[in-house]
């Protein structure tokens, strides 16, 4: 009969249909991550996708960067996925990602190190600072407008062993503060995030053994007000009295900001005095020539200096396969590391510029980046 | 009591005789019974995937669990938060939503209930980051002073023990925001079940002498039992899954408290992976898809728990 042969014909037409469609779908959110390297013709003007990603601190810097990149380049396309510095190292190691931005340099805990060794096939990586930013105390106290602070007494606060703003350890680093008697409030961020490593690590190192905890991106303790991300910190912040929080200088808004003590001094989030930080601090240990992992000194007494400060790395191999991909990693972390990509990453994302000693032996690292 | 049947269809209709079904039948049945399939296969893959990917989070090294140590000490204080939150929601909107549902259903004039109706549906329509937003800038700020007055008044309560939240960014303020986005929910569902008792049944209470709240006791609900429990359930579904809005406005740590006014809360299993993802390490991931695959499972136990007693309630009524 007729009506069943196109019934026959019907039935696995719309289902193939239907799968042919799931099919399409499935595969138009499944974005590659691997097929990044354009043409590899060699020709000097760079042109190609670059896919890389990793810290979410270096997002608004990142898009600084690729937007003053592509103006000068205009063939090369740049994605930076914030997907957050431990899966944005993972994705750099399976080679998925060209290069990966992390707030904290590799380290063997998890085999990070080793991975990326080995994905730069045997050669050591290539770490360099690129985006700093200071961490400001911020608070929110009806009638106080700036405050010094000591890491110790930072450091009894937010472990609840300070709790009145009219406590002497505070009037007493602020003899001309009116400090009304309200219960202190410390805010810290729910979620993993390098600030709160830096700030814990701060604590830890510069606190005078008042912080018993190690630096941690996990908030160490339990309880208390906490936000998500930065913006639900400063949120959270904002929408009490009483309250303190750390968070990224740049977001800290109308909110009080802290002076923290260095030496005799105190000393307000600048970007000049986290660019000092960074520029006086030691080498980590066993590092390779390429690899400008830094050891953040919490503890200098240096005039200016503002040491509570988040560093954050560019990752990337000496050598890749592929040579346009190599030229392109090259070019865009050279940009990044120049006087001009430093300048835009301060306007847009309010970080510290490299200090100029720092600033050219990346660019010495970076710019040797080739083709194997 | 039985239900009345509905009419009959005409004998026209009924066809037994396989031949003269059409083309369009057969597609049509098809495509639902593919429908189907392909939901199923797709809650399959679901779990397959949380299961693959989470097995290994149950066994990482102790650091990943930090505060805690093992990953039932990680999880415990999530599922809590979890269940606590979903039950303070349920607390707070069901009578709402049934009063509202009778409301719209047997007392509002058509000319109030019908606008009202949509109006409550619009805010199912509402994202919840939305409700996130408005309930960690507007309603936890606002509620605080309420919280206070709660725990210098009701403070020898577990629940409003304190100290107070300085930000009102606490389980309570999750609660009231879960319970307006279930409301609607619950209220839609619970409407139509209201407004399909029989005609009968109500006039004959109301015959019988009894009031009109009488006759909803004794008409209305009985008949409508089955569904308001299936309505509470898909609300309790959607506060047990809720992400954002939790995320957003509570002051989340791994604790077990029913402290409901302090800084401290418990997070959910959900908001604990939108929060934590962005930064996570691979062994930390595994670890969030094996909360996710928890949450997923209890999920099902409530949804079970929920038809059993349905179905048992539905037997005890035929009886």
């Amino acid at each position: 009969m007729k009506s069943t042969s196109i019934r026959r014909v019907l039935v696995p037409g719309v289902a193939a249909l239907a799968l042919a469609l799931t099919a399409c779908s499935a595969s138009n959110e499944d974005d590659p991550a691997g097929d990044n390297t354009g043409d590899s013709s060699g020709s000097t003007s760079l042109s190609g996708t670059l896919n890389a990603g990793g810290a979410s601190s270096q997002e608004s810097a990142q898009a600084a960067w690729r937007a003053g990149f592509q103006t000068d380049n205009p063939g090369v396309t740049i994605n930076y996925d914030p997907v957050g510095s431990g899966t944005g190292v993972e994705n750099f190691n399976n080679g998925g990602y060209s290069f990966a931005g992390s707030d904290s340099y590799l380290n063997d805990d998890e085999g990070a190190l080793s991975a990326a060794k080995e994905r730069c096939g045997g050669e050591d990586p290539i770490e360099v600072p690129a985006y700093v930013s200071p961490i400001a105390v911020v608070f929110n106290l009806s009638g106080v407008d700036s405050l010094n602070l000591s890491a110790e007494v930072i450091a009894k606060i937010f472990d609840g062993k300070i709790t009145a703003w009219n406590d002497s350890a505070i009037t007493k680093l602020n003899p001309d503060a009116d400090l009304p008697s309200t219960k202190i409030t410390p805010v810290h961020r729910s979620d993993e995030s390098g600030t709160t490593k830096n700030f814990t690590d701060y604590l830890a190192k510069a606190g005078n053994g008042a912080w018993g905890h190690d630096a941690d991106s996990v908030w160490p303790i339990k309880g208390g007000e906490s936000g998500e991300g930065t913006s639900g910190l400063i949120n959270a912040v904002s929408g009490g009295d009483g309250t303190i929080g750390y968070a990224d200088e740049s977001q800290a808004g109308s909110l009080g900001q802290v002076a923290i003590q260095v030496g005799d001094s105190f000393n307000a989030p600048s970007a000049e005095g986290a660019a000092k930080v960074l520029a006086i601090s030691k080498r980590a240990e066993g590092r390779s020539d390429v690899d400008m992992a830094i050891d953040i000194d919490r503890t200098t007494t240096e005039a200016g200096a503002y040491p509570l400060l988040l560093s954050s790395y560019l990752i990337a191999c000496q050598h890749y396969d592929d040579a346009n991909e190599a030229a392109m990693v090259s070019g865009f972390l050279s940009y990044i590391v120049s006087d001009a990509g430093q300048q835009a990453a301060a306007e847009q994302a309010g970080s510290a510029p490299l200090d100029s000693e720092l600033a050219s032996e990346a660019q010495g690292i970076v710019g040797a980046i080739s083709g194997k | 009591m039985s239900a009345p049947t509905l009419t009959e269809p005409p004998e026209a209709e009924v066809r037994t005789n396989k031949q003269t079904t059409r083309i369009g039948d057969r597609i049509f049945a098809g495509l639902s019974r593919g429908s189907s399939l392909l939901i199923m296969l797709t809650l399959a893959s679901v779990f397959v995937f949380l299961a693959i990917e989470g097995i290994p989070g149950l066994r990482q090294p102790e650091t990943i669990y930090r505060p805690a140590t093992t990953f039932i000490g990680y999880t415990a204080p999530l599922v809590f938060g979890t269940v606590l939150a979903a039950v303070l929601a349920l607390i707070l909107a069901v009578p709402f939503a049934f009063g509202i549902a009778l409301f719209i259903s047997h007392y509002a004039p058509t000319r109030i209930a019908v606008p009202f109706a949509y109006l409550i549906d619009l805010l199912a329509a509402v994202p919840s980051v939305v409700f996130g937003l408005w309930g960690a800038m507007a309603l936890s700020a606002a509620s605080q002073p309420v919280q206070a007055w709660l725990e210098e008044h009701a403070g020898f309560l577990p629940f409003f023990a304190g100290p107070v939240s300085a930000t009102g960014r606490t389980m309570l303020t999750a609660g009231i925001v879960l319970a307006i986005m279930i409301l609607p929910i619950i209220t839609a569902l619970s409407r139509e079940v209201f407004a399909r008792t029989p005609r009968l049944h109500e006039e004959a209470a109301l015959a019988l002498g009894a009031t009109r709240w009488e006759m909803i006791r004794m008409a209305v609900f009985p008949y409508g039992r089955s569904g308001m429990v299936s309505a509470v359930m898909l609300g309790l579904g959607r506060a047990l899954g809720e992400t954002m809005a939790v995320a957003m406005v509570l002051s989340a740590s791994p604790v077990v408290t029913l402290n409901l006014i302090s800084s401290t809360n418990p997070a959910t299993v959900a908001s604990n992976i939108a929060a934590s993802y962005k930064e996570g390490t691979p062994g930390k991931i595994h670890v969030l898809i094996a909360t996710g695959l928890v949450l997923f499972v209890l999920t099902f136990a409530v949804n079970f728990a929920a038809r059993w007693i349905t179905s048992r309630n539905e037997r005890r009524m035929a009886r």
